[in-house]
Protein backbone atom coordinates (compact mmCIF):
# COMPACT_ATOMS: atom_id res chain seq x y z
CA UNK A 1 0.00 0.00 0.00
CA UNK A 2 2.93 2.04 1.10
CA UNK A 3 5.11 1.65 -2.64
CA UNK A 4 1.26 2.64 -4.20
CA UNK A 5 1.03 6.19 -2.58
CA UNK A 6 5.16 6.40 -3.08
CA UNK A 7 4.73 5.45 -6.68
CA UNK A 8 1.64 7.58 -7.11
CA UNK A 9 3.56 10.21 -5.86
CA UNK A 10 6.52 10.22 -7.25
CA UNK A 11 4.97 9.94 -10.62
CA UNK A 12 2.78 13.11 -9.76
CA UNK A 13 5.83 15.12 -8.62
CA UNK A 14 7.38 14.23 -11.77
CA UNK A 15 4.80 15.41 -13.84
CA UNK A 16 4.41 18.57 -12.21
CA UNK A 17 8.55 18.83 -12.73
CA UNK A 18 7.75 18.24 -16.31
CA UNK A 19 5.30 21.23 -16.62
CA UNK A 20 7.23 23.32 -15.04
CA UNK A 21 9.84 22.15 -17.21
CA UNK A 22 8.22 22.26 -20.47
CA UNK A 23 6.75 25.86 -19.07
CA UNK A 24 10.34 27.51 -18.46
CA UNK A 25 10.94 26.09 -21.88
CA UNK A 26 8.53 27.96 -23.30
CA UNK A 27 9.22 31.42 -22.04
CA UNK A 28 13.15 30.63 -23.19
CA UNK A 29 11.33 29.83 -26.79
CA UNK A 30 9.21 33.10 -26.65
CA UNK A 31 12.37 35.12 -25.58
CA UNK A 32 14.35 33.29 -28.33
CA UNK A 33 12.05 33.93 -31.10
CA UNK A 34 13.02 37.64 -31.16
CA UNK A 35 16.55 36.26 -31.93
CA UNK A 36 15.07 34.25 -35.73
CA UNK A 37 13.45 37.45 -36.94
CA UNK A 38 16.20 39.12 -38.09
CA UNK A 39 17.84 36.24 -39.38
CA UNK A 40 14.62 34.91 -42.08
CA UNK A 41 17.25 31.89 -43.61
CA UNK A 42 16.92 30.12 -40.16
CA UNK A 43 13.01 30.19 -40.86
CA UNK A 44 12.75 29.58 -44.62
CA UNK A 45 15.25 26.95 -43.94
CA UNK A 46 12.62 25.63 -41.55
CA UNK A 47 9.65 26.67 -43.48
CA UNK A 48 10.26 24.08 -45.84
CA UNK A 49 10.80 21.29 -44.03
CA UNK A 50 7.86 21.80 -41.34
CA UNK A 51 5.36 23.53 -43.93
CA UNK A 52 6.35 22.41 -47.35
CA UNK A 53 7.26 18.57 -47.23
CA UNK A 54 3.68 18.27 -45.04
CA UNK A 55 2.05 19.65 -48.17
CA UNK A 56 1.33 16.49 -49.85
CA UNK A 57 -0.26 14.62 -46.71
CA UNK A 58 -2.53 17.67 -46.14
CA UNK A 59 -3.67 17.95 -49.76
CA UNK A 60 -4.69 14.03 -50.25
CA UNK A 61 -6.17 13.96 -47.16
CA UNK A 62 -8.24 16.94 -47.32
CA UNK A 63 -8.76 15.76 -50.92
CA UNK A 64 -10.23 12.70 -49.34
CA UNK A 65 -11.94 14.04 -46.48
CA UNK A 66 -14.09 16.32 -49.00
CA UNK A 67 -15.19 13.27 -50.90
CA UNK A 68 -16.34 11.10 -47.74
CA UNK A 69 -18.05 14.18 -46.41
CA UNK A 70 -19.49 15.25 -50.35
CA UNK A 71 -20.99 11.44 -50.23
CA UNK A 72 -22.23 11.00 -46.38
CA UNK A 73 -23.64 14.24 -46.97
CA UNK A 74 -25.68 13.84 -49.84
CA UNK A 75 -27.31 11.09 -48.63
CA UNK A 76 -28.40 12.36 -45.32
CA UNK A 77 -29.57 15.70 -46.98
CA UNK A 78 -31.16 13.92 -50.07
CA UNK A 79 -33.67 12.48 -47.73
CA UNK A 80 -34.77 15.58 -46.83
CA UNK A 81 -34.75 17.39 -50.17
CA UNK A 82 -31.80 19.45 -49.28
CA UNK A 83 -28.85 18.18 -51.51
CA UNK A 84 -28.51 22.27 -52.94
CA UNK A 85 -26.89 22.41 -49.25
CA UNK A 86 -24.31 19.76 -49.64
CA UNK A 87 -21.55 22.95 -49.92
CA UNK A 88 -23.08 24.50 -47.16
CA UNK A 89 -22.23 21.12 -44.71
CA UNK A 90 -19.03 20.37 -46.55
CA UNK A 91 -17.30 23.79 -46.26
CA UNK A 92 -18.89 24.20 -42.49
CA UNK A 93 -17.54 20.98 -41.10
CA UNK A 94 -14.03 21.58 -42.69
CA UNK A 95 -13.92 25.53 -41.51
CA UNK A 96 -15.28 24.50 -38.33
CA UNK A 97 -14.45 21.65 -37.04
CA UNK A 98 -12.31 18.93 -39.57
CA UNK A 99 -9.94 20.99 -41.27
CA UNK A 100 -8.05 22.68 -38.36
CA UNK A 101 -8.66 19.36 -36.15
CA UNK A 102 -7.81 16.43 -38.74
CA UNK A 103 -5.06 19.18 -40.07
CA UNK A 104 -3.10 19.47 -36.92
CA UNK A 105 -3.52 15.60 -36.19
CA UNK A 106 -1.47 14.74 -39.35
CA UNK A 107 1.02 18.14 -38.85
CA UNK A 108 1.49 16.18 -35.58
CA UNK A 109 2.35 12.53 -37.37
CA UNK A 110 4.30 14.12 -39.62
CA UNK A 111 5.88 17.25 -38.78
CA UNK A 112 5.79 17.23 -34.93
CA UNK A 113 7.07 13.18 -34.92
CA UNK A 114 9.92 14.57 -37.18
CA UNK A 115 10.60 17.67 -35.31
CA UNK A 116 10.78 15.24 -32.01
CA UNK A 117 13.08 12.93 -33.31
CA UNK A 118 15.40 15.27 -34.92
CA UNK A 119 16.16 17.39 -31.62
CA UNK A 120 16.03 14.05 -29.39
CA UNK A 121 19.01 12.53 -31.63
CA UNK A 122 20.51 15.75 -31.94
CA UNK A 123 20.63 15.69 -27.87
CA UNK A 124 21.77 12.38 -28.05
CA UNK A 125 24.42 12.72 -30.62
CA UNK A 126 26.11 16.02 -28.37
CA UNK A 127 24.99 18.37 -31.41
CA UNK A 128 23.65 20.48 -28.52
CA UNK A 129 25.81 19.79 -26.22
CA UNK A 130 28.14 21.11 -28.37
CA UNK A 131 26.45 24.62 -29.22
CA UNK A 132 26.60 25.10 -25.85
CA UNK A 133 30.40 24.63 -25.56
CA UNK A 134 30.37 26.62 -28.58
CA UNK A 135 28.77 29.51 -26.66
CA UNK A 136 25.67 29.26 -29.03
CA UNK A 137 22.25 29.17 -27.23
CA UNK A 138 20.25 25.86 -29.01
CA UNK A 139 17.29 27.58 -28.23
CA UNK A 140 17.69 30.51 -30.04
CA UNK A 141 19.36 28.93 -32.76
CA UNK A 142 18.03 25.40 -33.31
CA UNK A 143 14.77 25.07 -31.03
CA UNK A 144 13.33 29.13 -31.89
CA UNK A 145 13.27 28.61 -35.55
CA UNK A 146 11.40 25.53 -35.98
CA UNK A 147 8.88 26.51 -33.44
CA UNK A 148 8.15 29.47 -35.38
CA UNK A 149 8.28 27.63 -39.00
CA UNK A 150 5.67 24.92 -37.03
CA UNK A 151 2.78 28.22 -35.84
CA UNK A 152 3.24 30.02 -39.03
CA UNK A 153 2.98 26.93 -41.06
CA UNK A 154 -0.11 25.09 -39.23
CA UNK A 155 -3.01 27.88 -40.04
CA UNK A 156 -1.55 27.31 -43.53
CA UNK A 157 -1.83 24.51 -44.07
CA UNK A 158 -5.39 23.83 -41.79
CA UNK A 159 -6.91 26.44 -44.33
CA UNK A 160 -5.19 24.48 -47.47
CA UNK A 161 -6.72 21.40 -45.88
CA UNK A 162 -9.88 22.78 -45.81
CA UNK A 163 -9.94 24.18 -49.44
CA UNK A 164 -9.13 21.06 -50.96
CA UNK A 165 -12.18 19.28 -49.36
CA UNK A 166 -14.12 21.93 -50.34
CA UNK A 167 -13.04 20.93 -53.83
CA UNK A 168 -13.06 17.14 -53.10
CA UNK A 169 -17.07 17.38 -51.64
CA UNK A 170 -17.71 19.44 -55.41
CA UNK A 171 -16.01 16.48 -57.47
CA UNK A 172 -18.15 14.11 -55.84
CA UNK A 173 -21.41 15.99 -55.00
CA UNK A 174 -21.67 17.12 -58.09
CA UNK A 175 -19.61 15.62 -60.23
CA UNK A 176 -20.55 12.23 -59.66
CA UNK A 177 -23.88 12.52 -57.84
CA UNK A 178 -25.53 15.68 -59.44
CA UNK A 179 -25.98 18.37 -57.21
CA UNK A 180 -25.92 21.98 -58.77
CA UNK A 181 -23.02 23.21 -58.76
CA UNK A 182 -24.18 27.20 -59.00
CA UNK A 183 -26.26 25.82 -55.51
CA UNK A 184 -23.12 24.12 -54.03
CA UNK A 185 -21.09 27.45 -54.19
CA UNK A 186 -23.86 30.02 -53.64
CA UNK A 187 -25.21 28.49 -50.63
CA UNK A 188 -21.96 28.40 -49.22
CA UNK A 189 -21.13 31.87 -49.92
CA UNK A 190 -24.03 33.06 -48.49
CA UNK A 191 -24.37 31.02 -45.41
CA UNK A 192 -20.74 30.77 -44.05
CA UNK A 193 -19.98 33.45 -41.85
CA UNK A 194 -16.77 35.14 -42.21
CA UNK A 195 -16.59 35.99 -38.38
CA UNK A 196 -18.02 32.99 -37.30
CA UNK A 197 -16.44 30.54 -39.39
CA UNK A 198 -13.72 30.99 -41.18
CA UNK A 199 -11.75 33.60 -38.68
CA UNK A 200 -12.92 30.60 -35.85
CA UNK A 201 -11.36 28.37 -37.86
CA UNK A 202 -8.35 29.99 -38.11
CA UNK A 203 -8.04 30.65 -34.28
CA UNK A 204 -8.38 27.06 -33.71
CA UNK A 205 -5.58 26.10 -36.13
CA UNK A 206 -2.99 28.91 -34.75
CA UNK A 207 -3.60 27.22 -31.24
CA UNK A 208 -3.06 23.58 -32.26
CA UNK A 209 0.17 25.16 -34.39
CA UNK A 210 1.34 26.76 -30.94
CA UNK A 211 0.98 23.24 -29.14
CA UNK A 212 1.70 20.58 -31.34
CA UNK A 213 5.31 22.58 -32.09
CA UNK A 214 5.86 23.43 -28.31
CA UNK A 215 4.85 19.52 -27.45
CA UNK A 216 7.28 18.29 -30.24
CA UNK A 217 10.23 20.43 -29.13
CA UNK A 218 10.02 19.63 -25.87
CA UNK A 219 10.34 15.92 -26.20
CA UNK A 220 12.81 16.11 -28.30
CA UNK A 221 15.00 18.21 -25.64
CA UNK A 222 13.35 16.50 -22.61
CA UNK A 223 14.06 13.11 -24.31
CA UNK A 224 16.87 10.70 -22.76
CA UNK A 225 19.50 10.40 -25.08
CA UNK A 226 19.15 6.97 -26.46
CA UNK A 227 17.85 5.49 -29.21
CA UNK A 228 14.76 4.19 -26.78
CA UNK A 229 14.58 7.47 -24.89
CA UNK A 230 14.14 9.58 -28.47
CA UNK A 231 11.32 6.41 -29.81
CA UNK A 232 9.62 7.18 -26.70
CA UNK A 233 9.61 10.65 -27.22
CA UNK A 234 8.52 10.49 -30.45
CA UNK A 235 5.65 8.49 -29.58
CA UNK A 236 4.99 10.48 -26.71
CA UNK A 237 4.77 13.73 -29.41
CA UNK A 238 2.09 12.24 -31.43
CA UNK A 239 0.01 10.62 -28.69
CA UNK A 240 0.06 13.94 -25.90
CA UNK A 241 -0.88 15.90 -29.49
CA UNK A 242 -3.46 14.29 -30.43
CA UNK A 243 -4.87 14.61 -26.70
CA UNK A 244 -4.11 18.22 -26.83
CA UNK A 245 -5.68 18.97 -30.18
CA UNK A 246 -8.72 17.27 -29.01
CA UNK A 247 -9.56 18.60 -25.87
CA UNK A 248 -8.59 22.13 -26.85
CA UNK A 249 -11.08 21.51 -29.86
CA UNK A 250 -13.94 21.10 -27.46
CA UNK A 251 -12.76 24.03 -24.79
CA UNK A 252 -12.33 26.39 -28.57
CA UNK A 253 -15.68 25.13 -30.03
CA UNK A 254 -17.42 25.69 -26.48
CA UNK A 255 -16.12 29.04 -26.65
CA UNK A 256 -16.41 30.18 -30.03
CA UNK A 257 -20.20 28.45 -30.84
CA UNK A 258 -21.30 27.71 -27.44
CA UNK A 259 -23.79 29.99 -24.83
CA UNK A 260 -21.28 29.13 -22.44
CA UNK B 1 50.61 12.33 -3.28
CA UNK B 2 50.50 16.02 -3.23
CA UNK B 3 48.36 17.60 -6.31
CA UNK B 4 50.23 19.92 -8.55
CA UNK B 5 48.15 23.09 -8.14
CA UNK B 6 49.64 26.12 -8.34
CA UNK B 7 46.96 28.67 -9.09
CA UNK B 8 49.62 31.37 -10.18
CA UNK B 9 50.50 29.47 -12.97
CA UNK B 10 47.31 27.07 -14.05
CA UNK B 11 44.41 28.23 -16.36
CA UNK B 12 42.22 25.83 -14.75
CA UNK B 13 42.32 25.24 -11.14
CA UNK B 14 39.84 22.61 -9.50
CA UNK B 15 39.43 22.57 -5.95
CA UNK B 16 37.47 20.23 -3.61
CA UNK B 17 35.63 19.16 -6.47
CA UNK B 18 32.75 16.82 -5.11
CA UNK B 19 29.98 14.92 -7.32
CA UNK B 20 27.75 12.54 -7.81
CA UNK B 21 25.33 10.58 -9.95
CA UNK B 22 22.24 9.33 -7.68
CA UNK B 23 24.18 7.83 -5.38
CA UNK B 24 27.51 7.05 -6.48
CA UNK B 25 30.08 9.49 -6.44
CA UNK B 26 31.77 10.26 -9.57
CA UNK B 27 34.54 12.39 -7.62
CA UNK B 28 35.37 13.19 -4.38
CA UNK B 29 37.08 15.94 -3.07
CA UNK B 30 39.38 15.80 -5.86
CA UNK B 31 42.29 19.37 -6.62
CA UNK B 32 43.94 19.80 -9.47
CA UNK B 33 45.48 22.28 -11.65
CA UNK B 34 46.15 22.47 -15.76
CA UNK B 35 48.72 24.37 -16.66
CA UNK B 36 49.11 26.87 -19.26
CA UNK B 37 50.51 25.95 -22.18
CA UNK B 38 50.78 22.94 -22.02
CA UNK B 39 48.80 19.51 -23.08
CA UNK B 40 47.68 18.11 -19.76
CA UNK B 41 46.25 14.29 -20.04
CA UNK B 42 43.18 12.70 -17.88
CA UNK B 43 43.68 9.29 -18.06
CA UNK B 44 41.51 6.46 -16.18
CA UNK B 45 39.04 3.52 -17.33
CA UNK B 46 35.65 4.39 -18.65
CA UNK B 47 33.11 5.58 -15.91
CA UNK B 48 35.82 7.39 -13.99
CA UNK B 49 34.01 11.01 -14.93
CA UNK B 50 36.61 12.03 -17.17
CA UNK B 51 33.99 13.91 -19.71
CA UNK B 52 32.05 14.59 -16.76
CA UNK B 53 34.74 16.35 -15.60
CA UNK B 54 35.14 17.92 -19.13
CA UNK B 55 31.36 19.35 -18.86
CA UNK B 56 32.15 20.24 -15.12
CA UNK B 57 34.86 22.77 -16.47
CA UNK B 58 32.68 23.61 -19.14
CA UNK B 59 29.98 24.71 -17.04
CA UNK B 60 27.60 22.34 -18.31
CA UNK B 61 27.04 20.73 -15.13
CA UNK B 62 27.53 21.85 -11.42
CA UNK B 63 29.50 20.67 -8.82
CA UNK B 64 28.04 19.44 -5.18
CA UNK B 65 30.71 21.15 -3.65
CA UNK B 66 33.96 22.69 -4.58
CA UNK B 67 35.19 25.31 -6.82
CA UNK B 68 36.50 25.25 -10.58
CA UNK B 69 38.55 28.51 -11.69
CA UNK B 70 38.98 28.87 -15.54
CA UNK B 71 40.92 32.21 -16.44
CA UNK B 72 40.76 33.12 -12.19
CA UNK B 73 36.58 32.95 -13.19
CA UNK B 74 34.71 30.83 -11.01
CA UNK B 75 32.59 28.85 -13.34
CA UNK B 76 29.87 28.17 -11.39
CA UNK B 77 29.27 31.95 -10.30
CA UNK B 78 29.19 33.10 -13.85
CA UNK B 79 26.12 34.52 -15.35
CA UNK B 80 25.67 33.16 -18.60
CA UNK B 81 26.52 35.64 -20.97
CA UNK B 82 29.58 36.04 -19.39
CA UNK B 83 29.74 32.69 -19.22
CA UNK B 84 29.61 32.07 -23.18
CA UNK B 85 32.16 34.73 -23.19
CA UNK B 86 34.26 32.16 -21.54
CA UNK B 87 33.20 29.41 -23.51
CA UNK B 88 34.25 31.53 -26.88
CA UNK B 89 37.77 30.99 -25.77
CA UNK B 90 37.71 27.09 -25.10
CA UNK B 91 36.98 24.77 -27.53
CA UNK B 92 35.76 21.57 -27.06
CA UNK B 93 36.33 18.28 -28.91
CA UNK B 94 33.61 15.91 -28.71
CA UNK B 95 34.11 11.95 -28.69
CA UNK B 96 31.43 12.10 -31.81
CA UNK B 97 32.35 14.95 -33.26
CA UNK B 98 28.67 16.71 -32.48
CA UNK B 99 28.82 18.29 -35.99
CA UNK B 100 25.92 19.52 -36.79
CA UNK B 101 24.00 16.95 -39.57
CA UNK B 102 22.23 19.24 -41.33
CA UNK B 103 24.60 21.10 -42.65
CA UNK B 104 28.04 20.85 -44.88
CA UNK B 105 31.50 21.00 -43.41
CA UNK B 106 32.11 24.46 -44.25
CA UNK B 107 29.55 25.74 -42.62
CA UNK B 108 30.06 23.90 -39.67
CA UNK B 109 33.22 25.12 -39.31
CA UNK B 110 31.68 28.72 -39.88
CA UNK B 111 29.12 28.44 -37.47
CA UNK B 112 30.88 29.72 -34.52
CA UNK B 113 32.20 32.56 -36.91
CA UNK B 114 29.12 33.52 -38.39
CA UNK B 115 27.49 33.46 -34.63
CA UNK B 116 30.15 35.46 -32.78
CA UNK B 117 32.33 38.08 -35.42
CA UNK B 118 31.00 40.36 -37.65
CA UNK B 119 33.32 39.78 -40.26
CA UNK B 120 32.29 39.58 -43.80
CA UNK B 121 31.66 35.93 -45.83
CA UNK B 122 35.02 36.45 -48.08
CA UNK B 123 37.16 36.97 -44.35
CA UNK B 124 34.79 33.99 -43.07
CA UNK B 125 35.88 31.49 -45.70
CA UNK B 126 39.48 32.72 -45.59
CA UNK B 127 39.37 31.67 -42.30
CA UNK B 128 37.31 28.47 -42.46
CA UNK B 129 39.81 27.31 -45.54
CA UNK B 130 42.52 27.89 -43.24
CA UNK B 131 41.67 25.96 -40.59
CA UNK B 132 40.48 23.15 -42.25
CA UNK B 133 43.48 23.21 -44.44
CA UNK B 134 45.00 22.91 -40.61
CA UNK B 135 43.70 19.33 -40.53
CA UNK B 136 44.19 18.55 -44.15
CA UNK B 137 40.71 18.64 -45.11
CA UNK B 138 40.10 21.77 -47.03
CA UNK B 139 39.25 19.67 -50.31
CA UNK B 140 36.45 18.16 -48.08
CA UNK B 141 34.60 21.52 -47.77
CA UNK B 142 31.25 20.60 -49.56
CA UNK B 143 30.88 16.87 -47.33
CA UNK B 144 28.04 16.35 -45.03
CA UNK B 145 28.82 14.68 -41.84
CA UNK B 146 27.15 11.78 -42.82
CA UNK B 147 29.76 11.47 -45.80
CA UNK B 148 32.64 11.82 -43.42
CA UNK B 149 34.77 8.81 -41.47
CA UNK B 150 35.00 8.77 -37.68
CA UNK B 151 38.50 10.02 -37.90
CA UNK B 152 37.90 12.92 -40.62
CA UNK B 153 34.63 13.85 -38.59
CA UNK B 154 36.83 14.61 -35.54
CA UNK B 155 39.45 16.53 -37.53
CA UNK B 156 36.44 19.06 -39.28
CA UNK B 157 35.37 19.12 -35.12
CA UNK B 158 38.70 20.21 -34.18
CA UNK B 159 38.93 23.11 -37.35
CA UNK B 160 35.53 23.85 -35.71
CA UNK B 161 37.45 23.91 -32.08
CA UNK B 162 39.79 26.53 -33.32
CA UNK B 163 37.77 28.39 -35.67
CA UNK B 164 37.86 31.39 -32.31
CA UNK B 165 41.20 31.24 -31.94
CA UNK B 166 40.63 29.40 -28.14
CA UNK B 167 43.22 30.04 -25.60
CA UNK B 168 42.87 26.47 -24.81
CA UNK B 169 40.88 23.29 -25.93
CA UNK B 170 39.51 20.39 -24.05
CA UNK B 171 39.30 17.33 -26.36
CA UNK B 172 37.22 14.14 -25.07
CA UNK B 173 38.60 10.45 -25.80
CA UNK B 174 40.13 11.85 -29.04
CA UNK B 175 42.19 8.68 -30.11
CA UNK B 176 38.96 5.95 -29.27
CA UNK B 177 37.69 4.51 -32.14
CA UNK B 178 40.59 5.51 -34.74
CA UNK B 179 41.92 3.14 -37.06
CA UNK B 180 46.21 3.63 -37.00
CA UNK B 181 46.43 6.05 -39.70
CA UNK B 182 43.74 8.73 -38.38
CA UNK B 183 45.20 7.96 -34.76
CA UNK B 184 48.53 9.11 -35.51
CA UNK B 185 47.20 12.04 -37.38
CA UNK B 186 45.17 13.42 -35.06
CA UNK B 187 48.03 13.34 -31.95
CA UNK B 188 50.38 14.84 -34.39
CA UNK B 189 47.61 17.41 -34.79
CA UNK B 190 46.69 17.97 -31.30
CA UNK B 191 51.09 18.24 -30.23
CA UNK B 192 51.11 20.80 -33.11
CA UNK B 193 48.04 22.51 -32.80
CA UNK B 194 49.03 23.17 -29.07
CA UNK B 195 52.60 24.03 -29.88
CA UNK B 196 51.97 26.52 -32.69
CA UNK B 197 49.14 28.31 -31.67
CA UNK B 198 50.52 28.46 -27.77
CA UNK B 199 46.92 26.45 -26.61
CA UNK B 200 46.23 24.50 -23.56
CA UNK B 201 45.19 21.24 -24.22
CA UNK B 202 43.23 19.27 -21.99
CA UNK B 203 42.95 15.83 -23.16
CA UNK B 204 40.58 13.17 -21.93
CA UNK B 205 41.78 8.97 -22.41
CA UNK B 206 41.92 6.08 -21.39
CA UNK B 207 44.66 5.29 -24.61
CA UNK B 208 47.70 4.96 -22.81
CA UNK B 209 50.53 4.97 -25.28
CA UNK B 210 49.42 8.19 -27.59
CA UNK B 211 48.73 9.91 -24.30
CA UNK B 212 51.44 9.60 -22.27
CA UNK B 213 53.45 10.12 -26.03
CA UNK B 214 52.11 13.64 -26.09
CA UNK B 215 51.14 14.89 -22.55
CA UNK B 216 53.10 17.40 -20.66
CA UNK B 217 51.28 16.00 -17.31
CA UNK B 218 48.82 13.34 -16.39
CA UNK B 219 46.48 13.07 -13.93
CA UNK B 220 44.80 9.17 -13.45
CA UNK B 221 41.46 8.98 -12.00
CA UNK B 222 40.03 5.93 -9.63
CA UNK B 223 37.47 5.83 -8.11
CA UNK B 224 36.75 8.80 -7.31
CA UNK B 225 40.18 10.21 -6.52
CA UNK B 226 43.27 11.01 -8.25
CA UNK B 227 45.47 7.73 -8.18
CA UNK B 228 48.72 8.96 -9.68
CA UNK B 229 49.98 12.54 -10.98
CA UNK B 230 53.58 13.69 -12.67
CA UNK B 231 54.93 13.84 -15.94
CA UNK B 232 54.81 10.70 -18.36
CA UNK B 233 57.61 9.61 -16.89
CA UNK B 234 56.82 10.12 -13.61
CA UNK B 235 53.57 8.06 -14.38
CA UNK B 236 55.41 5.19 -16.35
CA UNK B 237 57.17 4.43 -13.13
CA UNK B 238 54.41 5.14 -10.46
CA UNK B 239 54.67 2.41 -7.43
CA UNK B 240 51.04 2.73 -7.21
CA UNK B 241 49.71 -0.87 -8.28
CA UNK B 242 46.62 0.91 -9.65
CA UNK B 243 48.38 2.91 -12.17
CA UNK B 244 50.13 0.09 -12.84
CA UNK B 245 47.58 -2.05 -14.07
CA UNK B 246 45.99 0.79 -15.70
CA UNK B 247 49.07 1.60 -17.75
CA UNK B 248 50.16 -2.20 -18.79
CA UNK B 249 46.21 -3.25 -18.71
CA UNK B 250 46.16 -6.53 -16.76
CA UNK B 251 42.81 -8.02 -16.27
CA UNK B 252 43.35 -8.41 -12.61
CA UNK B 253 44.57 -5.89 -9.61
CA UNK B 254 43.26 -3.29 -7.65
CA UNK B 255 40.77 -3.35 -9.98
CA UNK B 256 38.76 -6.41 -10.47
CA UNK B 257 37.68 -8.17 -13.91
CA UNK B 258 34.39 -9.40 -12.16
CA UNK B 259 31.76 -6.70 -11.71
CA UNK B 260 31.24 -7.09 -7.68
CA UNK B 261 28.44 -10.48 -7.40
CA UNK B 262 27.78 -13.56 -5.07
CA UNK B 263 29.95 -16.55 -5.06
CA UNK B 264 29.57 -17.92 -8.74
CA UNK B 265 29.20 -22.15 -7.44
CA UNK B 266 26.19 -20.77 -5.27
CA UNK B 267 25.19 -18.63 -7.82
CA UNK B 268 25.13 -21.77 -10.60
CA UNK B 269 23.91 -24.64 -8.58
CA UNK B 270 21.02 -22.87 -6.31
Amino acid sequence: MIDFFQTLGHSVLSSFAKLGRSCFFLLQILAGILTVIPRPRLLTKQLYSVGVLSFLIICISGFFVGMVLGLQGFYILSDFGAEETLGVMVAASLVRELGPVVAALLFAGRAGSALTAEIGLMKATEQLSGMEMMAIDPIKRIIAPRFLAGFISMPLLAALFSSIGVIGGQVVGVGLLGVDDGAYWSQMQSTLDFQEDIINGVIKSIVFGFIVSWIALFEGYDAVPTSEGVSRATTRTVVNSAFAILGLDFILTALMFGDI
Amino acid sequence: MENSVSPDKDIISIQNLTFSRGHRKIFDNISLGIRRGKVTAIMGPSGTGKTTLLKLIGGQLYPEHGQIFVRRQNVHKLKRADLYNLRKRMGMLFQSGALLTDINVYDNVALPLREHTALNESMIRTLVLMKLHAVGLRGARDLMPGELSGGMARRVALARAIALDPTMIMYDEPFTGQDPISLGVLVKLIKELNDTLGLTSIIVSHDVEETLGIADYIYVLSEGKIAGHGTPEQISNSGSEWVQQFLKGNADGPVHFHYPADDYNNDLFQ
